[in-house]
């Protein structure tokens, strides 16, 4: 199989790409995804429109509840849409869409009806664009029945499990993170699906197992040096799915190691991270050397000045302190 | 407002059958409602009474194959869709023979079979699915229409506004039908809407809308073939707004207090059922006898699907687990 090199936004055009070529029942829509409106306003569905038609790349109105209302209406009859909403935080418009609809039609249909919808959705910290455009609401998500919440870190994930989000026969959220987009990696031209709700362990470790997603798993991974140069064996995870999450593989990594760390962008108060912990010491107490600890933002919203932001996102050197602590 | 152009008009056989659908929806309301007070059903039930000839006359004019997404007060629109009733009637009972194996509920009830692709207790939420639906026909290429049915209290929700726009930009095969019965809950019409007329914001998205006498099935004929005909060409949306009245109040027990005695008996004396009844045997389209007749085959039919749904089994607790997913999650 031939890879290319490709950052994470090149490798969802590429999984789009791959997706509509395999099965003309896949179909995009968004605003600005058409080439005629320059294929998004980062592009990652340029040239898709040109390539698979107008009518199955479909740019949209600004109207996000139309958006995932179209696509789910779709997925009912039928189809497999993948509807980008532009900014993570946009998806508050549209939450009855996806919390009361997309998600629950399934279940309160008795499983006649399924909703085979993928959401695109970009966030992330770093960028200076403050409190509205830079939130990671996975939490939010993760905690409705009936939706999968994606978040990958490295370019062959942003494919592999971008492919397995559009062919998944329920609704899933894949958040995109301005972090991880830029970074280059080796992506396969034709890819395989990765199976959602499956772990990456990104270094094997015996002392400490770090939990972490996103762009947040780079930041782990760029303390990970600091680590072992005081001789700290950590075990890094990247959970890729975040619900469902590997269950399997954080308390085997976690039995193994003893003690753990969870590092989430998101908020840390009612986060993720909260789940996993609790997890871990509810099926590992007595094998735990030290109490299962998080970090996460603080309870603010994303600040805009440099200086805020910074302390805002969990750096390399607050991960690679809070592991010092927890073998201290 | 758009000048209705000459539709055809309807057989006596159409009429007929719209009286049917009308009855149909009427005496499983009524079965309903008695049910409910025997204690025997517990559930909020918003009844339709007084709104049947919107729905029976538009699935008149629909196949099973077209679609409509419906709202909590939407029972009439699936039984005007000839959904059969024993499902329903499990259903509403919260049993294992429901649309939905007693998970959907009331307000829930979904039945591809008959086109009842979606119900929904979220005010305005029918119209942005709706056009999913008929994005999907378009696609297809099929001549499938897709009907979304709600309230005028809808048209003030965002949704409504996102979803006619759409609609329009992108030319589907969907029809807006608003049964505008005056009240909101317990808002009434001017209090809470913007316009005298809701058909007059389809002009705002560019599309025709039609103010319909919502309890007159020739008028709703005319302008429901219209409609249809329109979306079925490939030429787009329409809104309807259908004036009527709901009898019951708002949800089963509603003491009514906010609309007065005089507007709601003045209402319910113009009941379209037995006015429309009464011209179906003026007009010599049927006898009262064919009609007596009608009416008790729909009986033994609703007094079936209440014995069938009262005792259907209740669900399973592994029910919980089951169709969050396709896959079955563990505990
Ligand atoms: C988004 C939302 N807000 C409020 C409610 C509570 N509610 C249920 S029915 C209703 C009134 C809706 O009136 P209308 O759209 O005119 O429909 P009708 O009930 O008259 O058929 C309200 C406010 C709801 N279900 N959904």
């Amino acid at each position: 199989m031939t890879a290319k090199k490709m950052n994470s936004l090149q490798a969802v055009n590429s999984a789009l790409a791959q997706a509509m070529a395999e099965d003309d029942k896949v179909l995009v829509l968004g605003e600005d995804v058409a080439d005629r409106e320059g294929g998004g306003v980062t592009g990652a569905t340029a040239g898709l429109s040109t390539r698979f038609g107008d009518d199955r790349v479909k740019s949209t109105p600004i109207s996000e509840q139309a958006i995932i209302g179209a696509a789910i209406g779709a997925a009912l009859a039928g189809y497999k849409p993948v509807a980008e909403i532009m900014l993570m935080n946009f998806t508050t418009v549209c939450m009855d869409m996806i919390f009361n609809h997309a998600a629950k039609l399934r279940f309160m249909s008795g499983g006649q009806s399924t909703v085979p919808i993928t959401i695109r959705t970009l966030t992330g910290a770093g960028w200076q664009t403050a409190g509205q455009h830079a939130d990671h609401l996975e939490g939010w998500f993760a905690h409705t029945a009936g939706i999968k919440v994606v978040a990958p870190s490295t370019p062959a994930d942003y494919k592999g499990l971008l492919l397995s989000c559009i062919q998944d026969p329920d609704p899933c959220i894949f958040i995109e993170s301005a972090g991880s987009l830029f970074i280059p990696g080796e992506v396969d031209e034709v890819a395989t699906p990765i199976p959602l709700g499956k772990a990456r362990i990104v270094q094997e470790g015996t002392d400490i197992t770090i939990i972490s997603w996103s762009s947040q798993v780079l930041r782990c991974q760029a303390a990970l040096p600091a680590l072992a140069e005081a001789g700290i064996s950590a075990e890094l995870i990247d959970l890729r799915t975040v619900s469902p999450w590997d269950r399997e593989a954080v308390l085997a990594s976690v039995a193994k190691t003893g003690r753990a760390l969870v590092a989430h962008e998101a908020v840390r108060d009612f986060g993720p991270g909260g789940e996993i912990a609790a997890t871990i010491a509810e099926e590992l107490f007595g094998q735990l050397k030290a109490p299962v600890r998080r970090l996460g933002a603080p309870k603010s919203p994303v600040p805009f000045a440099k200086v805020l932001e910074d302390a805002y996102i969990v750096s390399p050197d607050r991960v690679a302190d809070a592991v010092k602590a927890l073998m201290a | 407002m758009a000048e209705l152009s000459n539709a055809p008009a309807p057989s006596p056989e159409a009429l007929v059958d719209i009286y049917r659908r009308m009855i149909r929806i009427e005496r499983n309301d009524d079965a309903i409602r008695k049910t409910i007070r025997l204690g025997r059903l517990v559930m909020p039930y918003y009844s339709a009474r007084g709104q049947e000839v919107i729905p029976a006359t538009i699935s008149s004019l629909l196949t099973d194959d077209d679609k409509i997404c419906t709202i909590y007060r939407g029972i009439h629109d699936m039984v005007a869709k000839d959904m059969p009733l024993r499902p329903l009637w499990a259903e509403i009972a919260g049993r294992v023979d429901g649309t939905c194996k007693g998970k959907g509920g009331p307000m829930h009830l979904t039945h591809p079979e008959t086109g009842v692709m979606v119900t929904t207790g979220i005010v305005g939420s029918s119209m942005p699915i709706a056009n999913g639906l008929a994005w999907a026909a378009k696609l297809d290429g099929s001549k499938r229409v897709t009907i979304a049915y709600f309230g005028d209290g809808a048209s003030n929700i965002g949704a409504f506004h996102e979803a006619l726009n759409l609609a329009s930009v992108w030319k589907l095969p969907v029809i807006f039908v608003c049964q505008n019965n005056g009240f909101a809950e317990h808002t009434r019409y001017e209090n809470g809407t913007s316009v005298d007329f809701i058909a007059k914001r389809a002009i705002g998205y560019g599309m025709p809308g039609h103010t319909v006498d919502g309890n007159d099935p020739l008028a709703m004929y005319a302008a429901a073939h219209e409609a249809i005909t329109r979306a079925r060409e490939g030429e787009g949306p329409t809104l309807l707004e259908c004036k009527t009245f709901r009898f019951l109040g708002h949800v089963l027990g509603d003491d009514d207090k906010y609309m007065t005695k005089e507007e709601k008996a003045a209402a319910i004396a113009k009941d379209p059922l037995p006015a429309f009844k009464a011209w179906l045997v003026a007009q010599g389209h049927a006898t009262e006898d064919q009609l007596a007749q009608m009416q008790a085959k729909i009986e033994a039919e609703v007094e079936d699907a209440q014995e069938f749904g009262l005792a259907s089994p209740l669900p399973s607790v592994d029910e919980l687990r089951r169709d969050v997913f396709a896959e079955e999650m563990p505990a």
